[in-house]
């Protein structure tokens, strides 16, 4: 076993432990995406360069954003400048900041080395998955993109404000 | 340590996916349990490329990208659905979801 997989696969593990630990939600997605790096590292040592590639870009990128920006969309306020103060204390980046430049250190070592995997893995080179995507997986892409356009069309729908159908007066009525 | 590469990769994935499981379980907050969901299905994907790697197939890479794409479907659906939770309810609490008005 690689001390590099050994390095990554501790990150990831801690920086789950405190996703689950946080209270506070922001924390929590900080952490989120320094364990989605980790597991990408070690999707790396896996001889699958590609997969690595794509992890980070859908999940720690889209992903994470899109939740970043619903939960920033969901707490409006005149408080929400002083959140921000808050969540951005040293104190809270430092340690995501720390994990995520080890990471990118052995990253780099991993790449400036061009070492061969350890004993018993063997690289899947990304020709090789694109063929098996277009060839015998064919239907299963289709059915994908069937799945992509659901989900679109669901989140149009159920993310849609419903107008309102009581007058204000007559909803004050009711509340009280 | 001198374990096989592949029983390392299968053992911090299943590691990873106890911890989504437990938050799952332990966290009230539906976010975070949005959050659990994905981590537990990162840990699938990260056994289906350890896989992959140990027969030297394409599958399990292949498996891998249709889990990103349905958790970004996921994802979408389930945001918005938190949404509109949110706007009832006027909070995050998936207790509060737990009585049927009606």
């Amino acid at each position: 076993m690689d001390i590099t997989f050994i390095i990554a696969a501790f990150i990831a593990v801690l920086a789950t432990l405190r996703v689950i630990t946080c209270y506070h939600i922001m924390h929590a997605l900080l952490y989120l995406v320094v364990s989605l790096l980790a597991v990408a590292v070690v999707l790396f040592t896996y001889g699958a360069p590609f997969m690595a590639v794509l992890e980070i870009i859908i999940y720690a990128g889209a992903i994470m954003v899109l939740i970043i920006f619903f939960v920033m969309m969901l707490n409006l306020g005149l408080e929400t400048a002083e959140n921000e103060k808050a969540w951005l204390r040293p104190r809270i980046w430092i340690v995501p900041g720390v994990f995520c430049f080890v990471l990118l250190a052995e990253l780099l070592y991993l790449i400036l080395q061009n070492k061969q995997p350890a004993a018993g893995i063997q690289i899947v080179p990304p020709k090789q998955v694109g063929m098996a995507l277009f060839g015998p997986y064919l239907i299963a892409v289709e059915l994908t993109g069937i799945l992509l356009m659901a989900g679109i069309v669901g989140a149009y729908h159920l993310g849609r404000q419903h107008k309102k159908t009581l007058h204000r007066f007559l909803e004050n009525n009711l509340d009280t | 340590m001198n374990l096989h590469p592949t029983t390392a990769g299968l053992l911090l994935a299943g590691i990873l996916f106890v911890l989504g499981l437990i938050s799952v379980l332990i966290r009230r907050n539906i976010i975070f349990m949005l959050l659990s969901v994905e981590i537990m299905l990162n840990a699938a994907g990260l056994a289906f490329v350890v896989a992959a790697s140990h027969w030297g197939q394409a599958d399990g890479q292949v498996m891998f990208m249709f889990i990103l794409a349905m958790a970004a479907a996921e994802v979408s659906v389930g945001l918005a659905l938190i949404l509109q939770l949110y706007h009832q309810l006027r909070s995050l609490d998936s207790d509060e979801a737990s009585r049927m008005n009606g």
